[in-house]
């Protein structure tokens, strides 16, 4: 299905910049924005020195101390290690694709996500499962269940776990064009609505979470680092 | 034409098509597309690469007008 580019202004008028209406539902949360991420980023640094400091010191404590504790350090070097690539591994957990439905639908779905997209984010998508969006904030790869922003500058990665409302009925029987479709069209919206709305999953080194997806989407990671 | 599609669990599926200048099929096309909001939907028209607005009216001049469900964190 071919979609004509759309004429300018439509009628009615469109409301001022779009606000993404689910940002409603959560007054408590400061709208995502620059400085917002690199706090969270900063953040995020802390917790894990926080974890992996103090386990590196005890080993290097325990060993000194008594070589015969070398079981003991290991086991706190292994915590040391262990904790941030959990983390990681939760950011990378949303990328992962959900069930599918049935041939004919999941065709049709790709067919309207593929309208919605260029023909380079399309192939992106065939190979690895995301979609490849540029924003303001930085480049989006969407998933299914999720998407991860790659920030116009820095090492980090920023994975947000977002959905289609599972509480709205028919959310769950969404094919997975159309899951990806409905978060790409609320990034589009309003891309700090977006964020704001998503949960944080993880926010760090951009090796450890690439190391944590699978490896059919890594390349779509790459990419959003070279289209930065 | 103009098209109204909702992405349902077939892929998508077109409510409602209609030609700007068919006054009927226009007002078809509204009291269909309001019907779609108050069942929880939100509207979305692409107005540019990488962009997209919510509609609260229908746009009716707007070749194709997108119904999508709330999105939340997981």
């Amino acid at each position: 299905m071919a979609i004509a580019p759309q004429p300018q202004p439509l009628s009615p008028p469109l409301e001022p910049p779009s606000v993404l209406p689910e940002c409603a539902g959560l007054p408590w949360r400061a709208r995502v924005d620059e400085a917002g991420l690199r706090r969270v980023g900063a953040y995020w640094t802390l917790t894990t020195v926080a974890h992996v400091v103090p386990f590196t010191l005890a080993a290097i404590g325990l060993m000194l101390l008594n070589p015969l504790a070398a079981p003991v350090a290991l086991v706190c070097l292994a915590h040391a290690w262990v904790i941030p690539e959990l983390y990681a591994q939760r950011g990378a957990n949303v990328l992962r694709p959900r069930g599918r439905a049935d041939e004919e639908p999941e065709r049709r779905a790709m067919g309207l996500l593929g309208d919605l997209v260029g023909h380079d984010a399309r192939e992106l998508h065939a190979r690895t499962g995301l979609v490849l969006e540029p924003g303001r904030l930085g480049v989006w790869l969407v998933g299914e269940a999720g998407a991860l922003l790659v920030p116009v500058s820095g090492r980090k990665v920023f994975s947000y776990c977002v959905k289609v409302d599972g509480r709205v009925q028919g959310a769950s029987a969404l094919p997975s064009g159309d899951r990806i479709a409905h978060l790409l069209l609320a990034l589009r919206t309003d891309e700090q609505g977006f964020a704001t709305v998503a949960n944080l999953s993880f926010a760090g080194a951009r090796w450890r979470l690439r190391r944590r997806m699978r490896r059919e989407m890594r390349p779509a990671l790459d990419a959003a680092v070279v289209a930065r | 034409m103009s098209k109204l599609i909702r992405m349902d669990h077939t892929g998508h599926s077109t409510v409602v098509e209609w030609s700007p200048d068919d006054p009927v099929a226009v007002e078809a096309a509204v009291e269909a597309f309001r019907a779609e909001l108050d069942r929880g939907y939100l509207a979305m028209v692409t107005t540019g690469p990488g962009q997209a607005e919510q509609v609260r009216e229908l746009p009716v001049e707007a070749d194709l007008v997108i119904l999508r469900l709330p999105i939340s964190g997981g």
